[in-house]
């Protein structure tokens, strides 16, 4: 099992759906601090180490800041909705903007010799390092839907613990 | 984020504490270094044990900094790595960039 990694029935007895939240923030870049905050009460409920709860966090910070800066132009009539959920042995970050829509593939790999030394355009490369997967999405009425996710628990021990709740879904959408 | 800032041997010494993060701690680190550049103090020793988050903000404006403070004729130099954001470089290969050294008198003398 690998650091951090705990048994679900080791980390909480309680139902996997109660360890989900869900924001909605404006548009201000102050507002990751709530983030973090939250996420990482979480988190730590979930029984997570400090290790695994750093690069969570850091992976969903860049998330929540690309949805202000790059999705929403920092307009503050705009939300960002983060929504976190138990999803099997994965822990799952959904965060979702109000923009006019992102391409992935236009991102320019940060390691190349001619990017090493640009001051931006790594947060991607972070969400993908520190998590296992992450996706794009449009979301309905517009916008940006960036799913990370990490598995954070063993997968038998996962499915156990969800089993009585009838409900091993914790409700990515 | 605070930063401490002191001279040592000719080598200005800056310790940030806390996040260097979007918005708040990339900021103050860029206005810091920028305070000593202003003021002729281009040998640039930061002291990174007190930092404990660094996002892909922090890392770009400890990149800009590097090369304002390389455009200017001086040197910018880290110590005391905390093992994530040494990790951090790492993965960034930025570890290749910047010198880093894990003991001060060390460091101040590689100037």
């Amino acid at each position: 099992m690998p650091d951090g990694m705990l048994r679900r029935d080791e980390a909480s007895a309680m139902r996997s759906d109660e360890h989900q939240f869900h924001l909605a923030i404006d548009s201000r870049l102050e507002n990751i601090e709530l983030v973090q905050v939250v996420l990482n009460d979480t988190l730590e409920r979930l029984g997570l180490d400090e290790d695994v709860r750093h690069w969570v966090d850091l992976a969903t910070r860049e998330a929540v800041a690309n949805a202000i800066k790059h999705g929403n132009d920092c307009d503050r009539d705009k939300t960002v909705e983060v929504d976190v959920s138990v999803d099997g042995a994965d822990v799952v970050v959904r965060v979702a903007d109000q923009g006019g829509g992102f391409d992935p593939g236009r991102v320019e790999d940060p390691l190349a010799p001619e990017n090493l030394l640009r001051p931006t355009g790594r947060g991607l490369f972070y969400m993908q390092k520190f998590m296992d997967r992450v996706d794009y999405g449009t979301r309905a009425g517009g916008g940006t839907v960036v799913t990370l996710r990490k598995q954070v628990f063993a997968p038998g021990a996962a499915a156990a613990a969800a089993a009585p709740n009838g409900d091993s879904d914790g409700g990515e959408r | 984020m605070k930063i401490e800032v002191r001279n040592r041997d000719g080598v200005t010494v800056l310790e940030p504490r806390g996040k260097i993060t979007i918005g708040v701690g990339d900021v103050a680190l860029r206005e810091a270094v920028h305070r000593e550049l202003d003021a002729g103090r281009k040998h640039i020793l930061i002291d990174m044990s007190g930092v404990t988050t660094i996002d892909s903000s922090g890392i770009g404006e400890l990149v800009s900094t590097y090369t304002s403070v390389s455009n200017r004729g001086g040197k910018l130099k880290l110590l005391d790595l905390p093992a994530k954001v040494s990790d951090i470089l790492q993965i960034t290969q930025l570890i290749s960039v910047f010198e880093t050294y894990d003991d001060e008198d060390e460091a101040v003398r590689s100037f």
